[in-house]
């Protein structure tokens, strides 16, 4: 058979969004990779630029619909860097809750993705299920379950509701309860480690040249974590491990996400121990100050990062947004060479794909 | 149950209608050319009309037997599946969602049919009826017991009857190149060359497995394989051949984890992505009748087919037997993911065939000593 260039995409069970994947076949070799994007492009940056601070808020719930806390906090954050404020000690650890309940649905959607583009749509539906506890538990919190806003300037919307602790700890010890079947479904799959294993290879330094980052660069045995490296909100005052994997292939991410998700429980109950009373959140002013403020955060998918620069109005001049998979989709061309058509599923669906944040 | 004798008794009341409607009724009006409906109505109950309508009619009762069976095996599927999955599957149509099938029908049914411009309108037209017939032929060779099947007016079964049968099961992975060639697309095309690929790896195995249920017999006809499980079934003896044989059915009947052609993750539903309406109904169909067969294929050779206890027909044995080894089957699927071309090629040639291989050398040994 002839060389053909085979389009994955814009519609394509493969993409989990909007996007085009050119891959170049020989036979049912690839030899050549070409991402393409923008299919999703909502002009998000100048939407931010005619918005007011508070405005915006909502909005970068949309950034990425599978954890949208993350991009509200980093949001609200950066914010909080230009206008110089501090917020209380309790709406630190409530959003670091947060974010760590948001990464665990994240991880898990990525789970179900990743078995349902595998062929496994057992492992899909039980991904889905244990989802649910955990958007279950964000809805309790904001009172929406895709889109939260529950971060704000100056702290979080409201303080726990009635009994939270007690839920959160039961569905931590579900979870935990539950990481273990799903562990079994794939850890004890032989076709699983076929599909997975020395599959879609990203050496180290070609990862930290292509400037990968989050779970994609840690498979790839570098212990990079934003939240260890740069400690935002309270992430210093808890005791987690960094996952890292030093095989470099679908499988290494995929034991890199599972280790995320049991540290993201530990991390839970560190945050429902230590917890202090108090407000949750304070007055804040309708204007910025001039200049300009960075908040990095550790998304699910990697490193997100937000520059704002303010002009002394209530609206900002310029709001940038650093998506880490804008960058990381970048790999794919590296990643791919040399494996099958059928791989293109295992590897693209191991990097955890959400157009949302990509095209903005 | 007598197929021969339901089939006859049934063609004898219609040929006797017959000749009433032409001699008895048209005979009554004025007949210029004379005697010519009496003529016709004695041409109708003549011998050999009788045994070709005969024959018609035991084809249209193997055929709806095994949609009959079909619907079911779909039904088993959704329903053990969504409980491997944690979830109740259909649930609103008919008692258990029994007829979720009969709606999912009437809805491709009502679809418009398109055929791609660019497509090869014969290949694109004569692939369904390739692989629907082929499949629906293979059931003509699978006896249900020692009298529901297929025979001739002497009350002989096929002789080559399991020859037969895999002979046939072969024809659909040709009719599904020739659908993802036709189909003038780049799926389909990977699709349809992934079915030829895989079947390359299965078919061998398959039929060395085949070989030594042969060898313990000494008969390639259904009824002779049957009748000597009597004392033991020959997945007993020969467990690594039933096994070996499950895994190369799958492959046949193109399940996950062998569903390479129709990937649907990378593929789009491979070689059936251009199909629309009832021709896409007929494939997803004739999947699950191909699993059926295979399934009481496996029975025949294996699980001894409708030998049980007495106090239930043989028929109901080995339908039994048959939906046990489909859900196997199921739990498979539910269990594991998709297989990689290059991987089930590797999994035919270097597992599948040496244990083939040494699943004869058992059976040869017993044969040697004179176990069967």
């Amino acid at each position: 058979m002839a060389e053909m260039w085979i389009n994955m995409g814009p519609q394509h069970p493969m993409t989990h969004g909007l996007w085009n994947l050119r891959i170049k076949v020989d036979g049912e070799v690839i030899t050549d990779a070409m991402p393409e994007i923008g299919y999703l492009h909502r002009g998000m940056e100048k939407i931010f630029e005619n918005k007011t601070y508070v405005q915006i808020g909502p909005l970068t719930d949309r950034l990425c619909y599978g954890s949208s806390f993350t991009w509200n906090h980093l949001y609200c954050m950066t914010v909080e860097k230009l206008m110089g404020l501090e917020i209380p000690e309790r709406a630190k650890w409530i959003r670091v809750m947060a974010i760590e309940l948001q990464r665990i649905a994240s991880h898990l959607m990525w789970l179900a993705a990743y078995a349902a583009d595998l062929g496994l749509l057992t492992g899909f539906v039980w991904a889905m299920r244990d989802r649910e506890i955990f958007l279950d538990l964000l809805q309790a919190l904001s009172g929406s379950r895709l889109t939260y806003n529950y971060a704000r300037i100056g702290g979080v919307a409201a303080d726990l509701p009635p009994d939270f602790e007690r839920d959160c700890l039961r569905a931590v010890d579900y979870f935990e309860r539950k990481l273990k079947e799903h562990e079994n479904l794939y850890n004890g799959s032989k076709i699983f480690k076929m599909r997975t294993v020395g599959i879609g290879i990203l050496k180290r330094e070609e990862a930290i040249n292509l400037g990968v980052t989050g779970p994609t660069l840690r498979g790839s045995n570098a212990k990079i974590d934003i939240r260890k490296d740069q400690p935002y909100e309270v992430y210093d005052e808890i005791d987690f491990e960094v996952a890292c994997h030093t095989d470099c292939d679908c499988w290494a991410r995929y034991i890199v996400r599972m280790t995320e998700m049991k540290e993201s429980c530990k991390i839970i109950r560190q945050t429902l121990q230590k917890m202090p009373k108090g407000p949750v959140r304070v007055k804040t002013p309708m204007l910025a100050p001039s200049g300009d403020a960075i908040g990095v955060v550790e998304d699910p998918r990697g490193e997100g990062m937000m520059y704002l620069i303010g002009d002394g109005t209530d609206r900002p001049y310029r709001l940038k947004v650093r998506s880490p998979l804008f960058v990381t989709l970048s790999a794919a061309k590296s990643m791919l060479l040399g494996y099958k058509v059928a791989d293109v599923v295992a590897i693209m669906g191991s990097i955890d794909v959400c157009m949302g944040e990509t095209d903005r | 149950m007598d197929l021969w004798g339901i089939s006859y008794a049934i063609s004898d009341i219609l040929m006797h209608i017959v000749y009433w409607i032409f001699s008895g009724l048209l005979g009554l009006l004025p007949d210029p050319l004379g005697g010519f409906f009496d003529g016709i109505g004695l041409w109708f109950v003549s011998p050999g009309v009788i045994a070709f309508i005969t024959m018609l009619l035991e084809a249209l009762i193997v055929i709806i037997v095994a949609l009959l069976n079909v619907i079911i095996l779909i039904w088993v599927e959704r329903k053990v599946l969504a409980r491997i999955m944690d979830s109740r599957g259909p649930f609103y149509v008919g008692p258990l969602g029994f007829f979720q099938n009969i709606a999912d029908g009437a809805k491709l049914f009502v679809k418009q049919i398109i055929i791609p411009k660019k497509a090869d309108k014969f290949g694109y037209q004569i692939a369904p009826i390739i692989f629907v017939g082929s499949s629906l032929l293979i059931l003509a060779a699978i006896p249900l017991s020692a009298d529901f099947a297929v025979k001739d007016a002497t009350g002989a079964t096929i002789p080559g009857g399991i020859l037969f049968a895999f002979a046939v099961f072969a024809i659909a992975p040709f009719s599904i190149l020739v659908a993802g060639w036709s189909e003038n697309n780049k799926y389909t095309l990977i699709g349809g060359m992934r079915s030829a690929a895989q079947m390359m790896s299965y078919e061998i195995p398959m039929l060395l497995t085949v070989a030594s249920v042969f060898l313990l017999v000494g008969s390639f006809s259904f009824g002779d394989v049957v009748n000597a499980q009597q004392n033991i079934w020959f997945g007993i003896p020969l467990f690594l051949g039933l096994i070996l044989f499950i895994a190369c059915m799958i492959a046949e009947v193109e399940r996950i984890p062998f569903d390479l052609p129709e990937a649907e993750a990378e593929l789009v539903e491979g070689w059936t992505t251009e199909y629309c309406g009832m021709r896409f109904g007929f494939f997803m169909f004739t999947e699950y009748l191909r699993g059926y067969a295979g399934c009481g294929i496996a029975t025949a050779l294996f699980l001894g087919g409708w030998i049980g206890p007495d106090f239930l027909p043989g028929e109901i044995w080995f339908l039994i037997k048959a939906y046990i080894v489909f859900v196997v089957f199921v739990f498979i699927r539910g269990a594991l993911p998709r297989i990689r071309t290059d991987q089930i090629l590797d999994l035919g040639w270097k597992r599948l065939l040496p244990l083939a291989v040494l699943n004869l050398l058992i059976a040869a040994t017993f044969k040697i000593l004179g176990w069967f």
